[in-house]
């Protein structure tokens, strides 16, 4: 690891300002961040912990969504959104194991954008709003290839607001060696339609199965969705998965959330 | 029953105490007063020429104390390989020099090209990003058969080709064997890869050198399996420095999985700039590191063929193998797809001609060296796994197969050099039969079907060699160095005693398990026994621990070792009790006079030893401490029989092993508790392989599962509950305890099972499926349904 400068501002205005001097990196729970420090992958000259501001923390109910503080543990999110949201609750407890959930937020999830990430899936497949300190962005909008989002530099996710679906459900296949989604599947069924969400799969992250889609939005059920799949052709090919098997396990897991959605 | 103590007791392993209050001493929790840091910078590309190497800037970097390069290293040695193998043709092994430090040429990913010594890691790393090297980069040779090509590029410029050696065994059976073939009713062809692991023990590799310039003393602390080899090996062959100069200290080791076997250039480095800095220089590995510098495992590449006679009875068996030996000869690394594989190619059978053919090959890779079962996993798996083929396509029970087939005699002098003394392998079976319930398998396949899953069942046997081994035999095989143990018994004035073991334990349980064995002989207490082991200044010369040879030899050389105190300590009874030596008896800690109440306590003995006051000084020395050195006379040879039930999702390709069952014959057991636990820890490693465990290189020959993101670790999640039974015992004939050994066993027995259960899963389905590569990930056994 490098030499840094570190602070731990209380406001999201401080963090703001902090941000900009060159070369500083927002800091959320650091579960890919210090990782790639101690590998000396990354030199920022200053981090600034997200993770002292207390508007940024907790999980509450507006209308008819859940808001989540970007600087909201997953732990957090497991525990306190098990009521009004489910399937997204139960999403945020199985992401990795109980030290990364007491540890990463959803805030570091969203804007780290990694391909295989679990969060992005119920972001996009909630239609969710990501919140900066200067802007609403709509998911459909926010996620923009693989690490690659609609965040400017040194912009903050300070809070992420999920409209609560009818039913939904996160159907994930661990990675063997990273435990990580080898391929996982957010299925949310709302008035107005149904979103399908898949992460792991793609070679451009995280991104939306229309046609599944438009088939369990007329009938949300299994067998809707028979005889569809998806092309290979863009899928993530490597040692623990062809692009064909991966392609194959989108309909699997899409046919379990639709199965297990409640 | 269980026993309080001594041997057949599951005494509590007395290390644990320590081990699990963080108390233990490993080899990082060593820290020398002015200790610095060496940080290695490490090739990031496989394969290339050195053209340079500037150290300059980096020499006058903070904290920097010396950079070394190859130059530093002029007149060192080269680091050696303990095994030397003699090929087919009669021409010794094409054997290159492997420098401490990358020379002229990079061979593989994460070779040490420079050092950097510091006051701080972070500064030696600091400065090590400031070493300039200048490389250009050639073609990595990674696929073993592509290295064998004439025009392949050469790892080792000066070596006529890439093959290591090209070995036949048993070359005069080979005709014997051609001939069986063309005779035989079925022939049955199995080509398969015994996949690449990387050992990833708890505690990763730490070296730390010492120099004391008063007296010229030398002292290595290593992570080590063996401190006596090292200190024999680096002393005598790389740095030159005489073994009355050079103390090895192997402390509390997280466990080794062959691994640490191994002498390392880390530890030669250490050693040598302790000397050159004139301070102490410690360096642990990073997992990285270990990743990339610590030695692989198996890799073999094999073509088994099966011939059977219209009776289905075995009549020859023929293997073409290609093994990987990385870029350098690790220390016996020559050894584990020769000796340690070919000679066990008959298995448990009948099999009357066998031909081995092994071409040893050099690639741009880690070097592979000996991993829990060395040789001996790799051969139990082609022949298990070409068995069952076999009994898929005469369509028989693969069981009944191997029954028919079964050596039922012994001794049994196998067609491939070895004599088994002893084993009952129908006996095993038997006992499988009935801790594994394979009557009551269809109607568990049938639940599994309900619920939409596929069950499988995978049954086979093993065989192993271990007690390594007898020092003349291997002399003759090409070892170049013998494979006694020894011990000490020094009996303390009071009564205690401590047994100094060129032993070591690094997570076996030798510490309770070896003075269970003592205890048993004199009838003491097992708390009266000490047991220490892994210091070279304190231990007799030893050879250390690896391939199930501790309890085998090294508990042999204890009792021998105790088998003299006990003579002697009869002969100061006798004189204490004023009778003749011939009457003297031992039982319960008390010598007495056959036939009378007249005796005399341990306590009294040993203290008339330390103050002989009246004692016979006429005719035996004072004082209570003996030597044994002991050299066994074969090899041991447990076996076992295991049984593997797996589901397998038809939509993932997923595998849940549901039940796993070992019935194993280690001879003698001297504590079953640990026994299981050895079984239970091999059967882990066995499935890891079996499931998990992948070490992949791409073209370049980068190394694509350097982390725990993409090389996958068994977890207590992925295991069942193991059913282990060790109650079928035929004792070694040859070793004075009968005990065979049982540390690889688990990791041998294993993985066949596991492939034979997930074949049979998808072949219940329909698929026409005989074998699927390890490790069987979802993909591939998703992949083998379509």
């Amino acid at each position: 690891m490098y030499n840094f400068d570190f602070v731990r501002p209380t406001t999201v205005d401080e963090a703001v300002k902090a941000l900009g001097d060159e070369e500083a990196q927002a800091l959320g729970g650091g579960q890919t961040l210090i990782p790639t420090l101690k590998q000396r992958l990354a030199s920022p000259s200053k981090l600034v912990s997200l993770t002292g501001i207390a508007d940024m923390q907790g999980v509450s109910k507006s209308g008819d969504s859940v808001v989540i503080g970007g600087g909201t543990t997953h732990r957090v999110v497991a525990e306190e959104a098990a009521g009004a949201y489910p399937g997204l609750a139960a999403l945020a407890g199985r992401i990795g194991d109980p030290a990364v959930r007491n540890r990463g937020t959803i805030g570091g999830s969203l804007a780290n954008n990694d391909p295989s990430a679990c969060y992005p899936a119920a972001a996009l497949g909630s239609g969710a709003t990501i919140v900066t300190n200067t802007r609403e962005i709509a998911a459909d909008d926010y996620f923009q290839g693989m690490f690659t989002t609609a965040l400017e530099e040194g912009e903050i996710i300070t809070e992420v607001r999920f409209p609560i679906p009818k039913k939904s459900h996160y159907a994930k296949i661990a990675q063997p060696a990273s435990r990580f989604p080898l391929v996982a599947v957010f299925v949310a069924q709302y008035s107005d339609g149904v979103r399908v969400a898949v992460t792991g799969a793609s070679n451009n992250g995280v991104f939306r199965w229309s046609e599944a889609e438009a088939a369990l939005s007329d009938n949300f059920a299994t067998d809707a969705l028979d005889g569809l799949t998806l092309p290979s052709d863009d899928m993530i090919g490597d040692l623990h998965g062809t692009a064909q098997y991966r392609a194959h396990l989108v309909g699997v897991m899409t046919k379990r959330a639709v199965a297990a959605a409640s | 029953m269980p026993k309080d103590g001594g041997i057949g007791a599951s005494s509590k392993r007395r290390e644990d105490i320590r081990f699990l209050t963080g108390e233990g001493n490993y080899t990082d929790d060593i820290n020398l007063r002015g200790q610095a840091y060496v940080f290695f910078l490490r090739s990031d590309i496989a394969h290339g020429t050195i053209n340079s190497i500037d150290t300059s800037a980096a020499e006058g970097m903070p904290g920097v104390v010396k950079v070394f390069t190859a130059a530093d290293f002029e007149g060192v040695g080269s680091i050696p390989c303990g095994w030397q193998v003699t090929d087919k043709h009669g021409e010794v092994m094409q054997e290159p020099a492997h420098p401490v430090l990358a020379s002229g040429k990079v061979r593989h990913v994460g070779e040490p090209m420079a050092a950097v010594v510091a006051e701080t890691l972070e500064q030696a790393r600091d400065a090590a990003e400031a070493i300039e090297v200048d490389i250009s980069e050639l073609p990595a040779v990674v696929d073993m058969k592509n290295a064998l090509k004439p025009d392949a590029p050469k790892v080792h410029d000066d070596l006529k080709s890439n093959l290591c050696y090209d070995w036949g065994f048993v070359e005069e059976n080979k005709a014997a064997v051609e001939d069986a073939f063309q005779k035989a009713a079925h022939v049955t062809t199995l080509e398969l890869r015994n996949n690449r692991l990387v050992a990833n023990p708890m505690e990763p590799r730490v070296a730390v050198g010492d120099f004391a310039r008063g007296t010229g003393d030398h002292t290595l602390y290593t992570t080590s399996q063996n401190p006596h080899v090292i200190r024999l090996l680096m002393g005598a062959f790389v740095l030159g420095i005489p073994e009355h100069k050079l103390r090895v200290v192997a402390p509390d080791v997280g466990g080794g999985f062959g691994t640490k076997i191994f002498h390392y250039q880390e530890e030669a480095f250490v050693t040598f700039a302790a000397k050159a800095c004139n301070r102490p220089i410690k360096w642990t590995s990073s997992r990285t590191e270990a990743f990339m510098s610590d030695a692989h495992g198996r890799d073999h590449v094999t073509t088994i063929q099966l011939a059977l006679d219209a009776e289905n009875n075995f009549t020859a068996l023929r293997t073409d193998t290609h093994a990987n030996m990385g870029a350098y000869l690790s220390t016996f690394a020559p050894s584990v797809p020769t000796w340690l594989h070919g000679t066990l190619m008959a298995g448990n059978y009948r099999t009357p001609l066998i031909y081995v053919n092994v071409k040893a090959v050099f690639t741009n890779t880690v070097p592979v060296d000996a991993y829990r079962g060395a040789g001996r996993p790799e051969a139990t798996f082609q022949l298990e796994r070409v068995i069952d083929k076999a009994a898929i396509e005469l369509g028989v029970d693969a069981v009944a197969l191997r029954r028919q087939n079964f050596i039922t005699e012994f001794p049994y002098a196998t067609p491939v050099a070895v004599e088994y003394d002893t084993g009952d392998y129908v006996a095993t079976m038997d006992k499988l039969t009935e801790i594994a319930d394979l009557a009551g398998f269809d109607a568990r396949r049938k639940e599994s079907e309900a619920r939409g899953k596929l069950r499988g069942l995978g049954v086979n046997c093993y065989i192993e060699a271990c007690g390594i081994a007898p020092s003349k035999l291997v002399g003759q095989l090409g070892a170049r160095a013998g494979l006694f143990e020894s011990a000490t018994v020094r009996v303390n004035a009071t009564g205690g005693l401590v047994v100094m073991t060129g032993s070591h334990s690094h997570g076996q349980g030798h510490e309770t398990s070896f003075a269970q064995v003592v205890a048993s002989m004199i009838g003491i207490d097992e708390n009266m026994i000490e047991i220490v082991h892994g210091d070279t200044a304190n231990t007799p010369m030893g050879m250390g621990t690896y391939g199930s040879r501790s309890i085998a030899v090294g508990g042999s050389a204890m009792v021998r070792a105790t088998e003299k105190i006990i003579a002697k300590a009869k002969k100061i009874a006798s004189h204490l009790l004023e009778a003749s030596e011939s009457d003297i008896e031992l039982k319960d800690g008390a010598f007495s006079v056959a036939g009378t109440d007249k005796s005399v306590a341990w306590g009294d003995v040993t203290l008339a030893a330390y103050v002989p006051h009246n004692y016979p000084l006429d005719d035996i020395e004072p004082g209570l401490e003996e030597t044994a050195f002991y050299d066994p006379s074969n090899f041991t040879y447990p076996s076992g029989a295991y049984a593997c039930e797996v589901e397998v999702d038809r939509d993932t390709g997923q595998v849940t092993i549901e039940r796993f069952a070992a019935a194993d014959d280690f001879g003698n057991i001297i504590n079953p508790m640990i026994v299981s636990g050895q079984v239970h820890g091999g059967i882990a490693q066995g499935i890891g392989q079996a499931l998990l465990e992948n070490c992949a290189y791409d073209e370049n020959g980068q190394l694509l599962s350097a982390s725990y993101m993409d090389y996958a670790m068994p977890r207590a999640y992925d295991m069942p509950f193991f059913n282990v039974d060790h109650s079928c015992q035929t004792p070694c004939t040859h070793n004075p305890l009968g005990v065979k050994g049982c540390g690889e066993a688990g990791a041998i027995g294993s993985p066949p099972a596991v492939v034979g259960a997930v074949v049979d899963a998808l072949r219940s389905a329909g698929k026409d499926v005989t074998h699927i590569d390890m490790p069987l990930s979802p993909s591939r056994v998703w992949a083998a349904m379509q």
